[in-house]
This record gives structure tokens, C-alpha cells and sequence, in this order.
């Protein structure tokens, strides 16, 4: 493998600027201002909105880095948010004139965005206060409304680089809740009556209290523990009772079934113990097993907040596109879009519905629906799909049908987005845990049988029953797969790998086969590799050629100003620019004539480029062709090692593309010699070939990144979405990854699987404890406190031992 | 013995204030965002312009 020998060697440091606001080597031209350097004019402005209202400070704070503000920005972008119907449903609270609201920044980074972010007041009065929620990344901004419309705080917020995130989702009304205060309610009061109760068993734990003038207390200490109780019974442990009896009712055991029937029977003996006052209860270790079961649900269902795993394309479509009435623009709501609207689609936006193109031509990237990486030309009357994104001038097209009936909105109707993943019977502890209840219920209940008719004494026959069914409590069970897992998505996470909780370890410890997609996820997004082929340019020829490409939004002129990064450019020199969309551009550079684009454009040969397996970008000088760049896409460096380790470790690789077939010499052998790879591939080709594999029998992994692998990545046993920015667009999916991380994905298996290991080691050890405990509890010997306390005990021992393990695992496997 | 209720009462109240004020702070957010607080408290809020 040669990629990196072709690019660009790095910049002389001394001729090297650095952009004072974000912080980005200054690639096209350098701008100054105050005896700082700026990369563009974006940045410039927001430095100097910052410098007049005197919050330079921003600068000063440690790892501070600007954001450059979005150059597709334009006035009236938020008009829409002032329409009543929309305001509505943006707002948090309002009294008419101090409004609230709650936004998602995605572009929140660091300390000094929160600071920035919390002295907006400064760049606006009418705001009255705005407080960061970062790991949220959302910010709640107070104003007055009757000062500053929504639309003005939205484009505020924008114009110093944090763009608030509207979708569609705001507008239906659908609010996540990620963080669920009640959970933390349960735990509070479980904790509460557990240490309460214990306070109050202590006489019994040392057998105090025996005479009769002590009987009193012994009753009233009863009655308390029995108040306490009931909280626990009745709130904090009712979702146990509601998961088990839905599991139930669908004629499966779950491994709450286990748990709801053992502190029932737990509850009912103690219940019946203090109202014959034949003994305390158990009151205790009831309150006891339910406070480290939340306390360990709590570990295992942490939530990601600013990751999310549930978006549709709802949530990737703007909220609000320009509409041409009589050649008056207005902003509509998506929702509202209706056969026959004119929508106005300017460079970048999303087009939001299927519709004929009005324009004379267009250039339609849909590499977010179909990962085909370049654009395609569309001429005026083609129908265009919902999805695709306008590169280049604002065109106008005429809506054919409604958002929610697109061609691309179809894919959502598949079979496999209407039902959940179903995890309950796959769960490893589950499967364990049937037999293991099981087993205890048939041991306890011979135990009591033998005491009550073999040997007439019922008394003790209740007391071997109960101290069977609670040394034996599946609890230590539950707590190694909780505990387990929770340890491990704390160890993903800091690897910046994100599972959507724990049921997505366990289905990853099973895979075996691993489906890549090309575009965004092997490639690298905003890269690529670049080779000219001609004469050698002078410096002179290669500063016009930047010059040149530098004035253009087309995705190669981009590609090829990052290439010649340290080329210098001055637009200054450059005059007459023009560009045809599809062909080319020309400009003049003083007497010169520069020419940049299609073969046929620049006058060159095309018969030289037949096979279309990368784009070329021809370079004519006063009509003389120069040579021709060849764009092709980039790959992750660490794939190779990475696809070796996966099939060294047994697990067959795939490659699904919707592109054009290119770069087969280096993907064939990537991926080895039997390896499938498949292109032009399109959505339902992708989840139908997951689907064919699982019925095969593999377990797939789907590695994707775009709306085109949204139904492969739901159908497939794990769907990891590949983003550069998290916090940015990831389709639907069961985990999450950064690209940079994606190398480690051999590691994460293994790891997943080293899980699964240490939860059957666990279960190994809470048997021993089981089998020491049982012996004692059959033959009547174990008193109840000694239960009491072996429980906890051996509790604490597999939280231990499956933190240690899984730290361990996490050395071996992740080099950290 | 009488003392002994009169303390367990006690001892009852205490923790239930100690639940109170659990409750009381989880409701109003405290546990929403356990990171920017800590950010917050170390960044200056000085009018004077410390950049230039």
C-alpha cells in the first residue's frame, strides 16, 4: 500500500499561517487583522464580533478554537421560525415576552464554547440569560421575545459558528427524555429503606432483646421495617413486576421473571413471619437486593447524552425550505410541502421531497442516499429524489409528491424498522438464569417438602425454604451481566465507541461476519488522493490553478485547493471567473487565460479516460493542456491491518457499495480472495443481502455511515455508524464509532466477547457461593443473618471481580 | 425504654430529611448535568479584554 507518498509534502513552518479564531492552518488565502492571521472571512467576522462586545477573553481560555461560521448561511434562512405554528412547537416556555428555549448545538467542543455560549447577553441585550447543559451539548436561552425574534437569535447563534440543530422531529412534537429522574428517585428511597431497616434489624442480627419487657420494641421495629418496606415494594421495584408479567403475557421467562418471583416470595414470607411474630423477616435483604439491582441498572442502561441512536430521516431533513409564490420567496415548513409548491434549493441544502427540476441544470449529490461519491448532472424536467443535495447555484424545482410519500421515506416502511430487535431471549444471563431458577425453586421446594412430611417440622421447613430461595437469589446473577456490561460501555466509550447499551455488547460478542460500506465509512469523507498527470508546472501555473479552483463550491475544486495546500492564492489577480456547472471553469490571470475542468471543457482528449474508475480535472493555460489531475477516494490507513485482523480472527469480510465499481485493485486484495464485493448497490439491495447472510446463519455486523446503509444497519445484528463527528448525522443504529476508531474494531469484538466470558466466570463464582450457602440452607443450620450477610457479600465480590476483569480485558484488547 | 422511641422517631425524621433533600435536588436538576458546573466555576468572568 502507497497512499500517503502522493501528498503534499507538509508546509514550510515558517511561511505556515494559523487562523486566530479556529485554529486551521490557512489553506487558500490569508486575511489579517489586528496582527492576527484568518482563514477566511467567516472567521474574521466572528473575531471581530467578539472583539467589540470585548469577549476576546474566548481566546485566552486553554484549548479554546474557534468555529467558523457556516458559509451557506443566507438572510432569511430562519424566517420560518416566526410562523406562529412553528414558533410553537421551538419553544420551551413563554409568558409573551420572556421566552425560553431549549436548542442542540452540535458544534459545542469545548470549556471556552461555554463560555462564549453563557455571555451571549453581551453580543445581544435582549437575551437574558443562556445556560450550557454540555454534555447535552444544548444550551437554554432566556430573551425577550419582544425584542429579538426567534429567527434573529437563531441566526445570532449562527453567525458566531453554533448553528442550532432544527429538525423535523421539533415539529412533531417527538422529545426525548434521555435522562430519566425517576430512576434516580427509586435508587434514593431503595438506599433510604435499605440502610433504615438494616439500623433496625440489628437487635435481631444479635439475637438481643430475648426477654419479654424487649417485646414491645420488637413489634414496633416490625411495624417500621414493614413501613419502610412498602415503598420499595409498590414504586421502586415495580418495574421488575411490569417487565416480568409484559414477558409473561408474550409467553417467554425474561430475567426479571426470576427476580420479581423471588422478592415476592421474599416479601410474602416476611410478611407472614411478622404478622404470626414467628420471626423478623427478611425485610432487609429485600430492600437490600433492590437497591444494588437499580444501582446496577443504572450502570448498564447509561445513556450517551448528545449521542443519538433512534433518527429517522425525519431528523436529517430541514425543517423549513423556501418556496417561490409569484416569485415571492417565502419559508414553508416541510410538513406543509404540498404536489406543486416551487421550492427554492440553494448550494448545500438538502432536497426535502421528489421533484422535477425547473432549473436548466443541476448537479444532485445523493451520495447521503445512495454513497455514490460524485455528483450527477440533472437536466431541467428530470425528477429529482428527496435526499440529494444541490452543489453549486440555487436551482428551483416543483414538488411532485410530499415528504412523507418520497421514494426515500419508502425505505422506513420495511418490515425491519417495525419491531424491536428482540434481546430477551438472547441475553446471555437470561438464558443462564432460566435453568438456574429454575433449579433453585425445584431445590427449595424439595427442601421444604422433606422438613414438612419427612421430618414433621414445618417451622423449620419454612425457615430452609426461604434461606434457600435468598442465598440463591438470582440477584448475584443479574449483577454480573449489569455490572459486567456497564464497565465495559464505560470502557467503550472512552475509546470513543458508543453501543446503545448493553444488549448491543452481547450481540456483538456473536459476530461473525462484518459487512463494510464504502463511501464515508473506508473512505475518509473530505479526502482524497491526488496525482497529476502532464508537464511539470512552474510555481507560477500552480498558484493560477489554486486561484483558480479556490473560486469554486464544487466538491473536486475543493478536493484540489486542500491538495495544494501550500501553494499560495490570490484572487486578487484573478479576473472574468466564470463556471458551467458540469463542464468547467475559466478565468483570466492578467493576460492569461485559465482554464480547469471536463476534458471537453479545456479542448483535451477524452478518449484518454474510458473507464471512468476516478475523476479526472483537466488544467489548460491559454489553451494549451497542461495535464490532469486524477481525484480518487482515499482510504482509512488502518483499514488494511484492520480487515488481516479481523480475518485472522474467523470473521468473514464483505463489501457493499452503492458507487461505481472503482479501485477494485485496491480493494480485491483488502479483502481477500473469496471476499464479496458488491456495487451500485441500493438501500433494499444492502438490507436484503444483510438479511440473506442472516438466514445463512452468520451474525452480522453492518459497518455504515449514510441514509443508503439505514436499513442494512437496522436489519444486521449490530449496526456501528461510522462518524468523524459524533455528534453530527449517524442513521439509526446499534453503536456508534469514530472514524479514527475504526481500526480498533478487532479489538472491540474481542473485548465484547472477553465480556461474555467474564459474565459466565462470575456466574461460576456466585454458584460456588450458591452451592457453600445451599448446603447449610437445606439441612436447616443457616440462620437467616448469616443469609443476610453472605448475600451482600457475594454481591460485593462479583461487582469486584467483574469491574478488575473486564479492566483487564480492556488493557489486553485496547491498549489502555 | 421510652427514650429508645423517642430516638428511633428522631432517627426516622433525620434520614427523611436527608430523603428530602435528595428528592429535592434531583428534581431541581442537580443530576441533569454533572459536567459544566466544573467548567463554570473555573472561567473568569472579567470585563477586561486579556487577549490583545
Amino acid at each position: 500500500m502507497t497512499m500517503n507518498i502522493l501528498t503534499p509534502p507538509e508546509a514550510i513552518p515558517d511561511t505556515r499561517h494559523v487562523c486566530y479564531h479556529c485554529g486551521e492552518d490557512c489553506r487558500d488565502e490569508v486575511l489579517h487583522s489586528d496582527a492576527h492571521d484568518f482563514c477566511c472571512e467567516g472567521c474574521m467576522t466572528v473575531y471581530g464580533l467578539l472583539k467589540d462586545s470585548d469577549l476576546c477573553q474566548y481566546y485566552a481560555i486553554e484549548g479554546a478554537q474557534g468555529i467558523s461560521p457556516d458559509s451557506s448561511f443566507y438572510k432569511g434562512k430562519y424566517d420560518h421560525l416566526d410562523l406562529p405554528e412553528v414558533y410553537g412547537s421551538m419553544i420551551e416556555f413563554t409568558d409573551g415576552r420572556l421566552t425560553t428555549v431549549y436548542w442542540y448545538l452540535p458544534k459545542m467542543h469545548c470549556s471556552s464554547c461555554i463560555w462564549l455560549l453563557e455571555h451571549l447577553y453581551r453580543l445581544n441585550p435582549a437575551v437574558r440569560s443562556s445556560v450550557v447543559n454540555f454534555p447535552e451539548k444544548k444550551v437554554r436561552i432566556t430573551f425577550n421575545a419582544t425584542a429579538l425574534r426567534l429567527s434573529e437569535l437563531a441566526a445570532l447563534l449562527t453567525g458566531i459558528g453554533y448553528e442550532p440543530y432544527l429538525s423535523m422531529d421539533d415539529l412533531s412534537g417527538k422529545k426525548a427524555n434521555k435522562w430519566n429522574r425517576t430512576r434516580l428517585y427509586k435508587i434514593g428511597i431503595a438506599g433510604f429503606a435499605f440502610g433504615n431497616i438494616m439500623m433496625l434489624s440489628f437487635p435481631e442480627y444479635f439475637h438481643l432483646g430475648q426477654n419479654t419487657s424487649d417485646q414491645n420494641l420488637r413489634t414496633l421495629f416490625g411495624a417500621l421495617n414493614l413501613a419502610l418496606s412498602l415503598p420499595v415494594l409498590f414504586y421502586c421495584a415495580a418495574d421488575f413486576y411490569k417487565s416480568a408479567w409484559s414477558a409473561l403475557k408474550g409467553r417467554y421467562l425474561n430475567i426479571d421473571a426470576p427476580i420479581a418471583l423471588a422478592l415476592s416470595c421474599v416479601f410474602l414470607i416476611s410478611l407472614y413471619q411478622l404478622a404470626t411474630q414467628t420471626g423478623p423477616g427478611y425485610l432487609d435483604s429485600f430492600a437490600g437486593a433492590v437497591f444494588f439491582m437499580l444501582v446496577g441498572r443504572y450502570f448498564q442502561d447509561k445513556t450517551y447524552a448528545g449521542v443519538s441512536f433512534d433518527r429517522d430521516y425525519k431528523s436529517y431533513f430541514p425543517i423549513a425550505i423556501s418556496i417561490l409564490d409569484n416569485g415571492q420567496e417565502t419559508r414553508k415548513p416541510i410538513t406543509d410541502l404540498q404536489k406543486g409548491d416551487r421550492m427554492l434549493v440553494r448550494n448545500e441544502e438538502l432536497i426535502p421531497a421528489d421533484a422535477v427540476l425547473q432549473s436548466p441544470v443541476a448537479m444532485i449529490d445523493y451520495s447521503f442516499v445512495s454513497g455514490e461519491s460524485q455528483p450527477i448532472e440533472r437536466r431541467k424536467g428530470d425528477t429529482i429524489y428527496a435526499g440529494g443535495k444541490q452543489k453549486g447555484t440555487a436551482i428551483e424545482l416543483e414538488v411532485l409528491r410530499e415528504t412523507s410519500q418520497s421514494y426515500l421515506t419508502q425505505l422506513w416502511n420495511d418490515e425491519a424498522f417495525t419491531h424491536e430487535k428482540d434481546d430477551a431471549n438472547k441475553s446471555l444471563a437470561a438464558r443462564i438464569n432460566r435453568y438456574f431458577s429454575l433449579t433453585v425453586l425445584g431445590i427449595a421446594a424439595v427442601t421444604f417438602l422433606i422438613w414438612f412430611f419427612v421430618f414433621k417440622n414445618p417451622e423449620t421447613a419454612f425457615l430452609a425454604f426461604t434461606t434457600t430461595l435468598l442465598v440463591a437469589c438470582p440477584c448475584a446473577l443479574l449483577l454480573s451481566s449489569t455490572f459486567t456490561n456497564g464497565n465495559l460501555l464505560s470502557v467503550f466509550s472512552r475509546n470513543r465507541f458508543y453501543p446503545k447499551n448493553a444488549h448491543s455488547i452481547e450481540r456483538l460478542a456473536q459476530i461473525n461476519a462484518v459487512v463494510f460500506d464504502k463511501t464515508g465509512t473506508i473512505t475518509l469523507p473530505d479526502d482524497a488522493e491526488i496525482n497529476f498527470t502532464g508537464a511539470p508546472s512552474t510555481r507560477e501555473e500552480l498558484v493560477m490553478t489554486k486561484s483558480l479552483v479556490g473560486q469554486s463550491s464544487h466538491p473536486l475544486s475543493r478536493l484540489l485547493a486542500k491538495h495544494l495546500a501550500d501553494v499560495p492564492a490570490s484572487r486578487r489577480v484573478l479576473s472574468g471567473f466564470s463556471e458551467i456547472s458540469g463542464k468547467g471553469m475559466m478565468a483570466q490571470w492578467g493576460l492569461r487565460t485559465v482554464k480547469a475542468g471536463s476534458a471537453s471543457w479545456v479542448g483535451a482528449n477524452a478518449a484518454e479516460n474510458p473507464e471512468q474508475q476516478s475523476s479526472r480535472v483537466y488544467v489548460a493555460i491559454d489553451d494549451i493542456v497542461k495535464g490532469y489531475f486524477t481525484i480518487r477516494s482515499k482510504y482509512r490507513p488502518e483499514l488494511p491491518e484492520t480487515l488481516a485482523t479481523l480475518r485472522k480472527a474467523g470473521i468473514r469480510t464483505y463489501l457493499l457499495s452503492g458507487d461505481r465499481p472503482t479501485d477494485l485493485d485496491v480493494l480485491n486484495p483488502l479483502f481477500g480472495q473469496n471476499a464479496l464485493l458488491l456495487f451500485n448497490q441500493k438501500p433494499e439491495q444492502k438490507l436484503d443481502f444483510v438479511r440473506d447472510l442472516q438466514q445463512k446463519g452468520s451474525h452480522v455486523l453492518m459497518v455504515g455511515d449514510g441514509l443508503n446503509d439505514a436499513g442494512a444497519l437496522r436489519q444486521s445484528d449490530v449496526g456501528l455508524a461510522v462518524s468523524d463527528d459524533i455528534n453530527n448525522f449517524s442513521p439509526s443504529c446499534d453503536a456508534i464509532v469514530e472514524g479514527s476508531q475504526l481500526s480498533l474494531l478487532p479489538g472491540y469484538i474481542s473485548l465484547a466477547r472477553s465480556g461474555q466470558r467474564i459474565i459466565r466466570q462470575s456466574f461460576a463464582i456466585s454458584l460456588i457461593y450458591n452451592i457453600l450457602g445451599l448446603s447449610f440452607a437445606v439441612t436447616g443450620h443457616l440462620s437467616p443473618v448469616i443469609a443476610a450477610i453472605l448475600m451482600p457479600v457475594s454481591s460485593i465480590t462479583i461487582v469486584a471481580f467483574t469491574t478488575l476483569a473486564s479492566n483487564a480485558a480492556a488493557k489486553r484488547y485496547l491498549k489502555n | 425504654m421510652s427514650a429508645l422511641y423517642l430516638l428511633i422517631i428522631a432517627s426516622l425524621l433525620v434520614a427523611l430529611g436527608f430523603l428530602g433533600a435528595f428528592i429535592w435536588s434531583v428534581r431541581k436538576g442537580h443530576y441533569d448535568d454533572d459536567y459544566t458546573p466544573s467548567v463554570r466555576i473555573l472561567l473568569d468572568d472579567s470585563e477586561k479584554n486579556t487577549a490583545n
